[in-house]
């Protein structure tokens, strides 16, 4: 009996927005899930980075720039990205095949195309720079989450940018928009449209949306991503300079 | 007019934006400038000189970049048939021809480089040619390089390094003197260091250790200084 019920509970579409306009995990539509920024993190790469958002935690590791392996991938002019996003088995509720699947090839390009435009390739000619972008825990928008611990993760490894890069995923679900929609947002609403941005700049570096919004919903919704990448930038900046700060306060 | 955001020594992160207008003179190519306003590309800390209307970086972060007469220690990673591949802590490997190692002309029909330096050996070298389109040229033959037969090598982030040297040498002569240890500081985040006593040795690690983790605070000279002399009397006390 109680299978059943769990069963035709799978099988029915949640209510995403509840009478008292909250979503289902009691957020406001225009409210981040709790984040966490963690730097240097890893003691063998040379930058390293974890962000979570709410149930998606995502570790981010650079290595480089170093010599290009094999040496025919190397540009003469500048140093090439590569990015490897990649899901760990245990990452989902069903075992995920650690095998790299086509959407996993998909959103490694994706992230490394969201990074390209602020990295100052053409100091290191010649050179490879390594991103891995690992999802511990999946819980709707790995890919901007991705990118944000990326960002970060290039930051610490003292690679030369423009600025850093950060990214959050504006959703419709039932008729509203939403700002950072997780899993179940993700799978029974309307719209899903993950934005990253370089925040000083206000330029977009990745921009993809999946369903249907009509222009005026398209404008504001990448205004909710504006507004919840600028609180990502805050919260990226605190945790770089919190790998400094301790030291010189003490000292005061 | 220029206008700046930032103050002296400040610490500061990519794309934070740190003066604008015109005139500004930037001494380091770690700034990225768009039109009239010029945002840091690195973690570092902030030069500003409003007289002179300077601005630059140092670096706090980021890998060793090959200059023409640097001297680095390098570890032998490959021999070839006239050259070492050298490991110089870069982005790019180095090359010692054997032309820039040995006293004589070298005949690879009759000879084997391994004979000289092998795999593993560290060497300390200067850097002769580096323009980004070949690998850094190295040689050996001038005074003070060559292998290093003795000692303990140390490696902390290269862009801390000017730290471990100190304004006019004032770390280095703090390190030199209290320890009664010989130093060599490579560009490249390598430090060689010798001492008769072993367990001095391991306080200079420590010490080395202390400066790469500080390297973004003031008054640095005088911790280092009060450290080593600490551990020394710690030293002292357990010999009894």
């Amino acid at each position: 009996m109680r299978r059943r019920g769990l069963v035709e509970m799978e099988a029915e579409k949640p209510k995403l927005i509840l009478e008292n306009g909250l979503r289902t995990d009691g957020r406001k539509p225009d409210e981040l899930r709790p984040y966490r920024m963690v730097v240097g993190i890893l003691s063998n790469a040379d930058g390293s980075a974890l962000v979570e958002m709410g149930g998606t935690h995502v570790l981010a590791a650079v290595y480089g720039p170093r010599e290009a392996h094999p040496k025919h991938i190397a540009l003469p002019d500048r140093a090439v990205i590569r990015c490897r996003y990649h899901m760990a088995p245990f990452s989902t509720s069903d075992r995920k095949s650690p095998a790299p699947s086509r959407r996993e090839i998909e959103l490694s390009k994706v992230i490394r195309e969201g990074l390209e435009p602020v990295v100052l390739t053409e100091l290191y000619p010649r050179t490879t720079i390594d991103i891995f972008v690992e999802v511990l825990q999946a819980d709707g928008g790995t890919r901007t989450a991705g990118i944000t611990a990326a960002a970060l993760a290039l930051a610490d490894a003292g690679i030369p940018m423009k600025d850093l890069v950060a990214g959050v995923a504006v959703g419709k679900v039932e008729g509203m928009l939403v700002l950072d929609i997780n899993e179940l947002e993700d799978e029974y609403g309307e719209a899903d449209m993950p934005v990253a941005m370089m925040p000083s700049f206000k330029k977009i570096t990745l921009l993809q949306l999946n369903g249907v919004l009509s222009p005026d919903e398209f404008e504001e919704a990448l205004k909710l991503a504006e507004k919840g990448i600028m609180e990502l930038y805050q919260a990226q900046r605190e945790a770089l300079l919190s790998k400094y700060k301790p030291i010189a306060e003490q000292e005061e | 007019m220029p206008v700046f955001h930032v103050s002296n020594r400040q610490l500061v992160l990519p794309g934070q934006l740190l003066a604008e207008g015109e005139g500004i003179i930037v001494t380091t190519p770690l700034i990225y400038r768009s039109d009239d306003k010029f945002y840091s590309v690195i973690t570092g800390l902030v030069q500003v000189d409003e007289k002179e209307k300077r601005l630059g970086i140092v670096p706090l972060e980021g890998a060793y970049m090959p200059k023409p007469g640097d001297t680095v220690i390098g570890v032998i990673d490959d021999v070839g048939l006239t050259y070492w591949s050298v490991n110089i802590n870069a982005p790019y490997e180095g090359i010692l021809y054997a032309s820039e190692a040995l006293p004589k002309p070298f005949n690879p029909v009759q000879d084997d480089l391994r004979r000289y330096y092998d795999v593993g050996d560290y060497l300390v070298a200067k850097v002769v040619a580096f323009d980004r389109t070949k690998n850094p040229v190295l040689t050996i033959r001038d005074k003070g390089l060559g292998k290093i037969t003795e000692g303990v090598v140390v490696e902390i982030k290269p862009p801390r390094i000017p730290r471990v040297i100190g304004k006019k040498g004032s770390m280095l002569d703090v390190l030199t003197s209290e320890t009664g240890c010989v130093f060599l500081v490579a560009v490249n985040g390598r430090i060689w260091f010798s001492c008769s006593d072993p367990r001095m040795s391991d306080i200079v690690i420590r010490a080395l250790r202390l400066i790469e983790e500080e390297a973004h605070t003031t008054g640095l000279t005088d911790r280092v200084k009060a450290f080593i002399k600490d551990e020394k009397k710690r030293l002292g006390g357990d010999g009894g």
